[in-house]
């Protein structure tokens, strides 16, 4: 079957348009991020200013606390991302594997956790945690995230679970070794690659995370990315350069992350279909 | 050695136990997690929203019954909230799902360099959502952005000035950042639903004579309707809770005019610490969601007694 020529020109005119109007607003952020201060006004709605300059990439790294930030963001990103990972390789495991009585009211639980807005919990989380001493700490906050994520890694470990035949360890067992011992040493490494789309999933929601960060911290010592950024934002709102230049360095982890867990979008959505 | 063969014979009850235990096991640390992080506050602010508590009132924390709920009636923010979040999740989901829908069938097609415009398409799902939002917020702004001089240009707005504080417009600008984060979400699932749709069945079809629309309506759309009718359900629920981007570019404002219901529990517990109000609205929300997914299962029921 071949299409016409001119089927062809607006096909990939249509991609085209697609392609510029994802880029175009990370593009601008970028424009802004480089642009001096002298020209941000008179040169405002150029696509690419006369001079660039790095002035606002160097003086948030060296005078901002948006390191801090940064550290606090990558803290609780990762240690979030690794828990979760760790849990839901557990309990995902349970699910693709035995046949349990409980097995239906878990499935059940989780399902639950993911249809009621977690808006709903700001007030009671903060009620719980702050005679705890976990308001205003990142471990605090890591708990919190690591609870949210669970469910939907459970869901996306079990499905890269069940895609490994039940053989493998069924040989493993009959040679002596527990179904545990099995898990540990012929399962899992054979899931590393779900295990890694795992990793960056939770590791980018974790990142992105902002109604949570902002009700439970409070001082700038703790506050991760988004925080920091929106404090920011509302406190020197002039300063566009600046901030645009710290939005840029936010989003590099998530992009990175994006590109190694870009192969997994499918497979993690479908197995995910409840989340976002 | 021994050991397998030991439990192949009758077990003793002690490894019994250890079977039949084992599952819990492997999910415990997961479920005590997520009973003691999600389901308990949950039960807790079920039952805030039937108390006063107020976080800078040390007073505060009786029982007041309905009173939270009386108030809501009168409340006026609450009601716009209303009006606002089915305004806000319409005509996201709807944009959404008619640009992730157009791109899935672009990006059907095979093509040289599909795999980097995939990447590049889908990228602003991995933005996180604060920068979205605030990303979009600077390009309405009129200092910075070009988006007020280019709508003024063409004809759209009478002055280059920031639709973000207009409010009659204001509404405008966390949706163009929700259609522009959410279109490869409905992109992605709806081309994973093309993909799986056998060749052959078009070949078939413009063998005996179906054009491209027609081949599009009686093959394409009847595969993808279970996927789409599943997405667009499981979005309307999550879009509807989503308030980051309207916390982050207007904060609710001008006068209240974007407010969600979403967003304003939050300003509730956020700004005025009344966390029984917060509550008390979240559990309408909580019970207006139930009654609409339990909607969803009566249609799919009578739908599918019908078939």
């Amino acid at each position: 079957m071949r299409s016409k020529p001119i089927l062809t020109v607006l096909h990939r005119l249509a991609i085209l348009a697609y392609v510029v109007f994802a880029l175009f607003p990370l593009f601008w952020l970028l424009k802004v991020s480089v642009t001096p201060n002298d020209l941000l006004y008179s040169e405002g709605v150029r696509m690419w200013p006369s001079r660039t300059t790095f002035e606002h990439y160097s003086f948030v790294i060296a005078h901002s606390a948006f390191p801090t930030f940064f550290k606090n963001s990558l803290i609780v990103a990762g240690s979030t991302a690794v828990t979760v990972t760790i849990l839901a390789s557990l309990a995902g495991y349970a699910l693709s594997r035995f046949n349990f009585r409980a097995k239906y009211w878990i499935v059940a639980l989780m399902l639950i956790t993911q249809m009621f807005p977690l808006v709903m919990l700001v007030a009671p989380i903060f009620k719980m945690l702050s005679p705890l001493g976990l308001t205003n700490s990142l471990p605090g906050l890591v708990l919190v995230y690591t609870a949210f994520n669970v469910p939907f890694a459970t869901f996306l470990m079990q499905s890269f679970f069940d895609g490994i035949p039940k053989d493998l360890e069924e040989a493993a067992m009959i040679d002596g070794a527990t179904q545990f011992v099995a898990f540990r040493q012929i399962i899992l490494p054979l899931t590393l690659p779900g295990i890694a789309a795992t990793l960056g999933f939770v590791f980018t929601a974790a990142w992105s995370e902002l109604l949570f960060a902002l009700m439970l911290i409070s001082g700038n010592d703790a506050s991760t990315f988004p925080v920091g950024l929106l404090t920011f934002v509302s406190k020197f709102s002039v300063d566009f350069g600046q901030m645009m230049a710290a939005g840029v360095l936010a989003l590099i982890p998530a992009c990175l992350f994006f590109l190694l867990i870009q192969r997994y979008l499918v497979q993690g959505l479908t197995a995910g279909a409840v989340k976002g | 050695m021994t050991l397998a063969a030991h439990s192949h014979a009758a077990k003793p009850l002690r490894k019994r136990i250890a079977d039949a235990s084992e599952p819990y096991l492997y999910s415990a640390p997961a479920l005590i997690l997520i009973i003691g992080v999600m389901l308990v506050p949950l039960v807790l602010g079920i039952s805030y929203a039937f108390r006063d508590i107020q976080l800078l009132n040390p007073f505060s924390g009786g029982f007041i019954g309905l009173d939270h709920f009386r108030a809501l009636g009168q409340d006026e923010a609450f009601f716009r909230a209303l009006r606002n979040t089915l305004w806000w999740t319409g005509a996201s989901v709807f944009l959404q799902f008619l640009f992730g829908l157009i791109l899935a069938l672009l990006l059907d097609k095979p093509f040289a360099g599909r795999g980097l415009v995939q990447a590049l398409v889908f990228l602003p799902w991995a933005v996180p959502s604060f920068l979205a939002g605030l990303n979009w917020a600077w390009l309405f702004n009129p200092v910075i952005g070009p988006l007020p001089h280019w709508l003024y240009a063409l004809g759209l707005l009478d002055a280059p000035n920031n639709i973000l504080s207009d409010p009659q417009l204001a509404m405008w600008g966390p949706i163009a950042a929700n259609v522009w984060w959410g279109i490869p979400f409905f992109a992605i699932t709806l081309l994973a639903a093309l993909q799986a749709i056998p060749r052959d069945l078009y070949e078939a079809a413009s063998i005996d004579g179906a054009g491209p629309v027609q081949r599009f309506l009686s093959i394409t759309l009847p595969f993808l309707a279970p996927t789409i009718a599943i997405t667009i359900l499981l979005r309307t629920v999550w879009i509807s809770n989503f308030a980051d981007l309207i916390v982050v570019m207007t904060n609710g404002g001008p006068a209240d005019r974007t407010q969600i219901v979403a967003s304003y529990i939050f300003t509730q517990a956020f700004k005025r610490l009344d966390f029984g109000y917060a509550s008390a609205i979240a559990l309408v929300l909580l019970v207006l969601l139930l009654v609409y997914s339990l909607l969803i299962v009566l249609l799919r029921q009578t739908l599918l007694n019908k078939g």
